[in-house]
């Protein structure tokens, strides 16, 4: 009960936030439309980048909207007041994975119907499955920002986690060079990133995806455990 | 009530409380004075239980500070006023409400309680700086909790609404609640039941006003701090 009535405070605020519920809704949408532009005279390319760029969109964008979320709730004293209430760890944990879900799922709607019906996306899944694959893609996200907003005190560094954390993911994950073109070492170290299997996902189908999406949530649901074991009542 | 046993607090590489000791009674408004700087926060953290003691105890309504049980009875206004900018001063209160298992109802009241009934649809970002520790305040008294700590509650209050508030902290301690609550003016110190004068780490005065008056043999509560600290410096000293 108090983890829903957290996600419901959190997506107040939310709405309470207009130009951020526009750009969270707008830009993704907007970026697949300059991507269309960018590869008008090659389809399968556009085809290609767009899907993958489905799921790369709401893990970037969540984790950064999360990080700075739990760490202006660290920074303005909530955080400390609202553990010393009934309140229980889990319970602000889920309820901010449940609020920014909720908004991945509006994001990734307005997202998927813009690729597939104005730009054209051709893809052998579904819209319907690649929706509910951004979605476990955003929630990795948010999983991931609130586990690093422990080791920021400040915005600047929440915002330095994004190259750190975020951007290594995005160049090993085969978007740039197919993971069977990279050194021996590379893969591996691509093996062991989640995104790596987020966008592997979109571009499987069947028994393969499903494995692929299992991992994603697992790795969602360890960096949660994680990020509930950073969050001490007790500070120096 | 509260009972402080030996408590003491490093916050980096600096000891912020040397050994303190003391007692605050059911019932009753105590107010914690010092200067800024003293370890009045650190001591009230302490309470609460959020904050890593090196040695020491504090035991409240017979348990650990900072257990699971505690956390119903305990409210607690943190120094910057620790509610969400960005919902209203109802938002703010029905969500501490529903962390409690209390309805809109209750919210409404505690917003009404602290004079905010007119002001309970702005945005709490857009409220003056008095305002918005009243809508702080306002979180704490929802779950009408046995202890309320509240630290430096009425700055940037105007007089009549620090008259108010204070005759609100003496009705809740009346219907038997405890209230420990801090500030560094000394005009406030006479509206408690009883004084903990606290300066650099260390409690140098516990008792109740009249009698720390009568002790230091002036009137003017100011007066009687400084004298409090200057023997203290001269009983170091021999």
């Amino acid at each position: 009960m108090i983890a829903l009535a957290t996600t419901a405070r959190i997506l107040r605020q939310l709405r309470h936030d207009r130009r951020t519920v526009a750009l969270l809704l707008v830009v993704p949408a907007l970026l697949l439309t300059l991507l269309y532009f960018m590869y008008q005279d090659t389809p399968p390319a556009f085809d290609r980048i767009a899907l993958i760029m489905l799921g790369i969109f709401p893990f970037t964008i969540m984790f950064l909207v999360t990080s700075i979320a739990m760490l202006r709730e660290r920074t303005s004293g909530t955080l400390e007041r609202l553990l010393t209430t009934p309140l229980r760890k889990t319970d602000l944990l889920f309820g901010y994975g449940l609020a920014f879900s909720l908004a991945a799922v509006v994001q990734g709607a307005v997202a998927t119907g813009v690729a597939y019906w104005l730009l054209g996306l051709d893809t052998s899944a579904g819209a319907g499955l690649i929706l509910l694959i951004a979605v476990v893609d955003a929630v990795l996200g948010v999983a991931i920002g609130l586990l690093c907003s422990a080791f920021a005190r400040t915005e600047f560094q929440a915002v330095q986690f994004l190259p750190v954390v975020v951007v290594p993911q995005i160049l090993l994950c085969g978007l740039f060079v197919p993971r069977e073109q990279m050194a021996g070492w590379l893969q591996a170290i691509s093996d062991v990133l989640p995104l790596t299997y987020a966008v592997d996902a979109l571009g499987s189908a069947g028994a393969t995806m499903w494995r692929d999406v299992t991992i994603v949530a697992g790795a969602a649901v360890v960096a949660l455990i994680l990020a509930a074991a950073t969050l001490r009542r007790r500070t120096p | 009530m509260i009972e402080v046993r030996d408590l003491v607090v490093e916050r980096g590489r600096r000891r912020v409380l040397h050994g303190i000791s003391c007692v605050v009674p059911a019932g009753s408004v105590t107010g914690l004075l010092g200067p800024s700087g003293s370890g009045k926060t650190t001591l009230i953290r302490a309470v609460v239980g959020v904050q890593i003691v090196k040695s020491g105890s504090v035991t409240v309504l017979g348990q650990p500070a900072g257990s699971a049980a505690l956390r119903r009875s305990v409210g607690y206004v943190t120094q910057a006023p620790s509610v969400y900018a960005d919902l209203s001063v109802r938002e703010n209160a029905r969500y501490f409400a529903s962390l409690y298992g209390l309805g809109a109802a209750a919210a409404d009241q505690a917003v009404a309680d602290v004079g905010l009934k007119d002001a309970s649809g702005q945005l709490v970002g857009n409220l003056s700086g008095g305002q918005r520790s009243r809508a702080s305040l306002a979180c704490a008294l929802i779950g009408q909790p046995q202890l309320l700590v509240l630290d430096e509650p009425t700055v940037g209050q105007d007089p009549v609404l620090r008259a108010e508030l204070w005759g609100r902290f003496h009705a809740l301690a009346a219907a038997g609640t405890t209230l420990l609550v801090s500030s560094h003016v000394m005009d406030e110190a006479g509206r408690c039941d009883r004084l903990l004068l606290i300066r650099d780490g260390l409690l140098i005065g516990d008792d109740t006003p009249a009698a720390i008056r009568a002790a230091a043999g002036t009137d003017d509560l100011e007066e009687a701090f400084l004298r409090l600290i200057r023997s203290q410096g001269q009983e170091v000293a021999a």
